[in-house]
């Protein structure tokens, strides 16, 4: 177990790395000269001033040879050193920290109402034994997946704000300005878990042992939470374990559409402005979350089924 | 010999029928009754190809739908609601909303249609090596692809637009290369599958060469899958370069891409809905149509008999 | 039999719908079940005898209708009973043991616990005395070690346990009856012999009533003193044991009877090959052939396990070898060696004359060419996307033979070999039966007229008569070609039937080598003594056959 963690720690910290190459490669190395985006700032480069992009160019290293500074930039990073924002000019670990508790508190809200939405629905739907309530709940998912977010957000503001005034449309303050942009949020995950979990719980209600538990006499109520909804909530798992990533990278979107304060707002700013070492540290930020998350996803499976061994490789094993 | 027993009478009576002719290439006899059977028993689908083929025509000749200009507008019928002269109103500058919703098809599609395209075969590509070649390829390839995936696929797009700047191209190729990972798994999945497959043995002991296994068996046996994969993506590719341009990285302002009409319809909310509802609407219904399809085809109509 | 019958069916009919129409599974159908009495249900696959069964307790699938008849159970009309009411005879006064040990125990529940369940829904134990309970009742139905099983997983217990604990859960409650459906098709002959006659020992004990859902009339001629013959949803013939299998009333019964291998006594299919001349050259000679395979490292260490071991064997022309054993003895492998589609860990292979052990490139593929194999699941086998006629004349592109004109002569040739119409040349696997898609695959085998065919369980996933069936073509072509077999089986009936050699293995090493007679009328190792026994329809035709003999004096 303990060199299980530690193996699999090892192998975080090797996405790391390769997730921080990879945004290093497409935001330094892409066509596009970056200092010369950084000297114009998105307005015409052919006007800048030669000796301010040389001295621009020896401040971020872009005179060195590109192994050399790739090297310097791993180091510092290491270090939990991203550099400083182009455009604020603070270090890019203090515009991530500040930033951060506006869009965790958001994200969670986001994540606990979709889990007991998501998962609700998937529950009521598979059990109920009225077909119209089974087929209308089940209709829902696939409208969740295909509205885009931004506009089930300014839908809401429409609505509650500005016809109900029943909450703010835009703004950090309080529990009430959550509820609009958590809901937002959580529509698109709600209905990726409602789906995983309600096609799942019915697999598992069609698998024999579900006959065998009927056969002993078993009630519906139990052979769908005793049986059925532990075998089925290992997909659904999963689909958690993504969806954490995918949560805080839509917070760009929400945080927008309400003028929110946080890390989204920041990244929307930083690739406005072209603010390399900020959106690098957004990336290398939302893969280090996103290794965590699974991390943990993986050593919950064994808890919910005894077949699965740690095994150290390639996620988990069935034996 | 005698075949009498039941389960040989039920196929007996199969191969009694009328026996295709005799050009044994053709192999999908296109069963018109069974097609149309299996329409009428789902308007929804129905409804879905349509809505599909509406948008599908209007991006490639939007003169179909519309005569007015999608540009200039008069400054005197700013803010009209929808009515019969305007069916989704108009907006600050006079112009037809509808109008404008029609032309941004042509864009927003062709910016759909690259992302799908470079998810597809460069996720296709990468996933076949992947999976046919085995051993070390194998395991550098998916360690990438893993890579990817632990990325945030809207971040991932952020940074390319980040790196490559805005436009409708540019936008759709970094939609693109965020589900690359995506499209590598499944593909290394399937032709996992088929590769195992009891037929494919069969194949191998009875002589085919590994390119015959793979043109022959795997390639066909594995797209299927992938195929369905790419109709989910394009709702998924739909969604997320609207995202993009509403937050401002796609096209420049006077051109009317889906989520930059959202994104303009934004400053006047409070006193004109139609401006963001009405655009919605229509991407939720692509997108609503293209996953409805993409589950008829996930052997939805092989199942059905 | 007199007095009132426990279970008592009249007219049941039973359909499923679907997005087509119903689809009557079961037409009228009368069954008795007395108390005491084990009652077999026979029937090949799609005769609605599962779905009588599962009517019984009304376990039956979300979309199957009860359209008309009712369901007896000591005074009780369970057709019309409520879900509550239901519930208090399922498990406490009908058991039910279900098919396939390996997927009917809740794979994230332990053992001791699903036992458990049985007993605390009915009131038979309290929480604290609920564990205890079971292990007793899993020591009842003879699974050793009963503390520990109790605390594992269904995974790891193998398959025989598996059903134990099945079994264990079915006669928990004592139940008045028992339905058992097919409760011992999933496993070996050995371990369906053990289990079966456990079961009747203990519902023999319990005074539990069985009815006994088989595919195999050996299986019930065994252990039922009713049969009920069922066929396209409907019963053909009922009636006591002993009557059926002597006098059977029925066309449809009598060639199940005639069919089912394990009930004919001797009657070789093939041609005694007495032509061969003793100096000919063998056509196949294995020589110590060894395959290990690397098993999932546990703390780093590499540990390997002994698919086969020391493995030799010879193939004569025109003549048929059958390899011989229980799940997992190597058989499987052994023919995967031969064939050089599983790359052996030592040992010797020769082929005409030519060691082949090595070969690759051009004499692999003459070898490819001379040596093929027909597969155990005629399902997998042949790919979807393929027509009939491509499929069969796929090896013939392989070795480029002819053009393509005369690749389709020699495809509708091969159909007519194997008894299918030259239209199936266009159709698609999905349209065929299993049995016709099995003999396609024959056709395929014999298409560049092979010298040796590799048959890896050819018929075991067919129904009997069919099964009769291919195993007569089968013979046919060895007569017309002279094409030589490597037989593999678990089924020591089947063996008989086309083997001039059989080879008996038992954990991947052979433990007898002989000639069909020899195995059969004077079995040396205790093993092979072990699976003759274990062949269901022993039984019933050892108390017949006497008694047949006597008729006609």
């Amino acid at each position: 177990m303990r060199r299980y963690v530690i193996r699999r720690l090892a192998q975080a910290a090797g996405v790391l790395w390769a997730a921080y190459t990879v945004s290093f490669l497409v935001l330094d190395y892409l066509p596009g000269d970056p200092v010369s985006a950084m000297a114009g700032q998105g307005a015409d480069q052919g006007t800048a001033d030669p000796a301010q992009l040389a001295r621009l160019k020896a401040e971020y290293g872009f005179d060195k040879p590109a192994l050399v500074q790739y090297a310097d930039y791993l180091g510092k990073a290491v270090r939990g050193d991203f550099g400083d924002s182009v455009a604020t000019g603070r270090s890019v670990t203090s515009v991530i920290a500040d930033a951060l508790p506006q869009t965790l508190e958001l994200t969670g809200t986001a994540l606990v109402l979709a889990v007991i939405f998501g998962g609700g629905l998937a529950l009521l739907a598979t059990y109920t034994p009225l077909r119209w309530l089974r087929q209308a709940l089940l209709s829902l998912p696939p409208l969740g997946v295909s509205v885009p977010t931004f506009w089930v957000g300014l839908m809401l503001v429409e609505l509650f704000s500005f016809r109900a005034r029943l909450f703010p449309a835009f703004g950090n303050d309080g529990l009430r300005g959550l509820v609009l942009p958590a809901v937002t949020l959580a529509v698109l995950s709600g209905a990726m878990i409602a789906q995983v979990l309600a096609k799942s719980l019915s697999t598992a209600l069609a698998e024999p042992y579900v006959e065998t538990a009927r056969a002993k006499g078993a009630g519906r109520a139990r052979v769908h939470l005793h049986h059925a909804l532990r075998n089925a909530s290992l997909p659904a798992l999963t689909v958690l374990g993504v969806l954490v990533g995918q949560l805080m990278a839509n917070s760009v979107v929400v945080e927008t559409v309400f003028s929110r304060n946080g890390l989204g707002r920041v990244t929307a700013g930083a690739v406005s402005a072209q603010d390399i070492p900020v959106v690098q540290g957004v990336i290398v930020f939302g893969s280090l979350v996103f290794v965590l998350v699974n991390l943990a996803v993986d050593l919950i499976y064994p808890l919910l089924d005894p077949r699965i061994v740690l095994a150290g490789q390639n996620r988990w094993r069935l034996t | 010999m005698s075949r009498t027993l039941d389960e040989d009478i039920v196929a007996e009576a199969a191969l009694a029928g009328p026996v295709g002719h005799g050009d044994w290439t053709a192999h999908r006899r296109f069963d018109l009754a069974r097609t149309g059977r299996f329409l009428l028993r789902r308007p929804g689908l129905v409804l879905s190809i349509l809505v599909v083929a509406a948008v599908l025509t209007a991006s490639f000749g939007p003169g179909l739908f519309t005569s007015r200009d999608p540009l200039t507008g008069t400054p005197a019928q700013a803010f009209r609601p929808p009515s019969g002269a305007h069916w989704f109103g108009t907006d600050e500058l006079g112009r037809d909303l509808y109008a404008r919703m029609v032309h941004g098809a042509a864009l927003s599609l062709k910016a759909t249609l690259i992302a799908v395209a470079v998810a597809f075969v460069v996720g296709g590509l990468l996933g076949l090596l992947a999976g046919f070649v085995g051993r070390w390829v194998e395991d550098l390839l998916m360690r990438f692809v893993d890579v990817l995936l632990s990325i945030p696929a809207l971040f991932l797009s952020l940074a390319l637009v980040t790196a490559l700047g805005y436009g409708t191209v540019k936008v759709a190729v970094a939609v693109g290369i965020a589900s690359v990972a995506t499209f590598a798994r499944v593909t290394r999945a399937e032709v996992l599958r088929v590769r195992q497959a009891v037929f494919v043995e069969a194949a191998r002991s009875c002589g085919v060469r590994w390119y015959g296994v793979l043109t022959r068996h795997v390639l066909p046996n594995a797209t299927g899958p992938v195929l369905v994969l790419a109709t989910l993506d394009f709702g998924a590719a739909i969604l997320a370069v609207s995202a993009l341009s509403f937050l401002g990285y796609g096209a420049a302002p006077p051109a009317p891409e889906w989520g930059t009409l959202i994104s303009e319809g934004r400053n006047y909310l409070a006193n004109a809905w139609w401006m963001t509802t009405l655009p919605g609407l229509t991407i939720a219904a692509t997108v609503l149509a293209t996953n409805r399809i993409a589950r008829a085809l996930d052997g939805e109509f092989a199942r059905a008999s | 039999m007199t007095g009132t019958p426990l279970l008592e069916i009249r007219d049941l009919t039973v359909s499923y719908r679907t997005r087509t129409g119903r689809l009557t599974a079961v037409r009228g159908v009368d069954l008795d079940v007395h108390p005491g009495e084990i009652v077999a249900l026979v029937g090949e696959s799609g005769s609605g005898k599962s779905t009588t069964a599962h009517a019984v307790p009304r376990l039956l699938a979300d979309n199957a209708v009860i359209e008309a008849g009712h369901v007896r159970f000591a005074g009780e009309d369970l057709t019309h009973l409520s879900e509550r009411g239901l519930r208090a005879v399922r498990g406490a006064r009908i058991g039910l043991i279900p098919q396939d040990p390996t997927v009917s125990l809740n794979p994230v529940k332990r053992v001791g616990e699903q036992v458990a369940e049985v007993l605390r829904l009915h009131g038979r134990s309290t929480r604290r005395s609920a564990p205890l309970d079971a292990v007793a009742v899993l020591e009842r139905a003879g699974l050793p070690d009963p503390e520990t099983r109790a605390r594992q997983y269904p995974h790891e217990l193998s398959g025989g346990m598996r059903q134990r604990v099945l079994i264990a859960i079915a006669i928990a409650a004592s139940p008045e009856l028992i339905v058992a459906d097919e409760p011992t098709s999933a496993l070996d002959v050995t371990v369906q012999r053990r289990i079966l006659d456990h079961l009747e020992h203990l519902t023999g004990e319990l005074g539990s009533a069985v009815l006994l859902v088989t595919h195999d009339l050996g299986v019930a001629a065994d252990r039922a003193q009713r049969i009920v013959v069922m066929s396209r949803g409907r019963v053909v013939e009922a009636g006591p044991a002993r009557r059926i299998l002597d006098d059977p009333q029925d066309e449809y019964t009598r060639r199940l009877l005639r069919s089912a291998p394990s009930l004919t006594v001797a009657r070789p299919r093939v041609r005694p090959a007495g032509a061969s001349s003793p100096g000919e050259e063998p056509l196949v000679v294995a020589d110590g052939l060894v395959k290990e395979f690397p098993l999932p490292h546990t703390r780093g260490t590499a540990r390997t396990v002994r698919a086969v071991d020391d493995v030799g064997l010879t193939v004569h022309r025109g003549r048929t070898l059958a390899l011989v054993g229980e799940s997992g003895s190597g058989k499987s492998t052994t023919a995967r060696l031969v064939l050089r589609l599983v790359e052996p860990s030592a040992g010797r292979i020769v082929f005409d004359g030519e060691d082949v052990t090595t070969a690759h490139g051009d004499a692999l593929r003459r070898l490819r060419r001379r040596a093929q194999l027909v597969y155990q699941n005629p399902y997998a086998s042949l790919d979807p996307r393929f027509s009939i006629g491509e499929v069969i004349s796929e090896p013939l592109r392989a070795f480029r033979i002819g053009d393509r004109a005369s690749r389709t002569a020699r495809a509708r040739e091969l159909l007519d070999r194997v008894a299918l119409p030259a239209s199936a040349l266009d159709r698609r696997p999905a349209e065929l039966s299993g049995g016709q898609r099995q003999r396609v695959a024959i056709a395929r085998a014999l298409a560049l007229r092979p010298d040796l065919v590799v048959c890896d369980e050819p018929v075991s996933a067919l129904d009997v008569s069919v099964q009769a069936q291919v195993l007569e073509l089968l013979a046919e072509l060895q007569a017309d070609t002279g094409v030589a077999y490597l037989f593999i089986s678990h089924d020591l009936a089947v063996v008989r039937q086309i083997a001039h050699r059989v080879a008996v293995l038992k954990d991947g090493r052979v433990v007898e080598t002989g000639t069909t007679e020899q195995i059969f009328g004077a079995p040396a190792h205790p093993h092979t003594r072990e699976l003759l026994a274990a062949i269901p329809g022993r039984r019933a035709r050892a108390a017949t056959g006497p008694r047949r003999s006597e008729e006609r004096a």
